[in-house]
């Protein structure tokens, strides 16, 4: 098994990250258990994804980096919230770890896992897809420039293949 | 039921004045439609942050605000509807105990900028109750002057997080329009934080 959540929590506590804004995902599991163990970082439990947006508009106007983590299910319920971001210019970086995709055992997540990618890119977000755990950490690396000094909006998308398999016990 | 807050006695843009008159650093998150008018009337200002989109946003703002400006405090003043698409967000709010904070929801039972329709709290739907339930440390309702002058010191300074819905006339008044621009919004708040003073807009 993979550290790549260790290499990407690395990378936010270097880039000055300090909201840390999430809905769970088994696959980001790890990754929150930082966040949330981190004293440089303030952990924010959303209800919805759309939350985030608008928690990290409000940090960034206060002078505080942020970062979303999410599953690729909660991307439908972020597209009124990223018009806010791209209206503002808002700098936005997400973790998004998939559903729908390999060995998928919930068919019910398979509509927003083939779209997600799709749906953030027409919304102005730069969305990229790892499949390769160790380059999970450096995607994230590259993105924290253009996102913070240049108020870009970049999702980093973990491929399915990344994580165990959920199989509900079967 | 159907007219019922056409006779509040509470006046939209008086509240929102007696709310702003003495504001020095605090930080005014205005959510859409007439909320972020009021504040604009009320006297534009870096300071402010008046939505022109985002519906259901704007507490969750005022919380980014309120986690990186712990010395500051936020007020987030929101119509009913607005609210009533976030209301999510006040368990989020609980969560985060920000001291700094404080909700305001000028409740005028409609959605006033769609042809006066009812919102849910036209029927009963009791929203400083969804707050107190979600852990807010005040809350209340209300509903004349002599409330009004009771909220207003709890408003600007008890600990929050501090919510209250002010009951205030259904009515159509002029547009007071603010820049419409976010990426100037944004940026003069961000400035203004950063240099640590209060500037007057203009």
């Amino acid at each position: 098994m993979s550290e790549w959540a260790e290499d990407v929590f690395d990378v936010l506590v270097s880039a000055g990250v300090r909201q840390a804004a999430y809905v769970p995902d088994m696959g980001l599991k790890r990754l929150i258990e930082l966040c949330r163990a981190e004293d440089s970082m303030t952990a924010v439990s959303l209800t919805t994804e759309e939350e985030g947006m608008a928690l990290l508009c409000g940090a960034w106007m206060g002078g505080e980096r942020g970062v979303l983590m999410m599953q690729s299910s909660g991307v439908g319920n972020c597209l009124n919230m990223l018009s806010l971001t791209r209206a503002c210019e808002i700098p936005l970086l997400m973790i998004v770890t998939m559903r729908g995709q390999h060995q998928e055992f919930n068919s019910w997540q398979n509509p927003m896992g083939e779209h997600a990618q799709g749906f953030l890119e027409s919304a102005g977000v730069s969305a990229s897809m790892i499949e390769d755990s160790a380059a999970i950490g450096p995607a994230v690396a590259d993105a924290v420039g253009p996102v913070f000094d240049d108020n870009a909006r970049i999702a980093i998308m973990v491929h399915q293949k990344v994580f165990p398999t959920k199989t509900f016990g079967k | 039921m159907t007219t019922k807050s056409e006779s509040y006695p509470l006046r939209r843009r008086e509240v929102a004045k007696a709310l702003l008159a003495d504001r020095d650093d605090l930080i005014v998150v205005g959510g859409l439609g007439s909320c972020a008018w009021d504040i604009t009337d009320a006297g534009d200002h870096d300071l402010n942050f008046p939505l022109w989109g985002a519906m259901g946003g704007a507490a969750a703002i005022g919380l980014g605000l309120a986690l990186a400006k712990p010395e500051y405090r936020v007020l987030v003043l929101t119509g009913d509807g607005e609210m009533l698409m976030g209301m999510g967000t006040l368990a989020t709010i609980a969560l985060q105990k920000s001291r700094n904070l404080a909700v305001v929801v000028f409740d005028n039972e409609r959605y006033g900028e769609t042809g006066m329709q009812h919102t849910h709290t036209a029927f009963g739907v009791d929203l400083p109750a969804v707050a107190s339930a979600a852990g807010f440390l005040s809350t209340g309702t209300v509903t004349n002057q002599a409330e009004m002058i009771e909220a207003l010191p709890v408003i600007l300074g008890d600990p929050g997080p501090v919510f209250r819905s002010i009951k205030v006339r259904a009515e159509s008044l002029d547009f007071v329009l603010p820049p419409n621009d976010g990426v100037v919004l944004k940026d003069r708040m961000r400035k203004a934080l950063a240099g640590g003073a209060t500037g007057k807009a203009g």
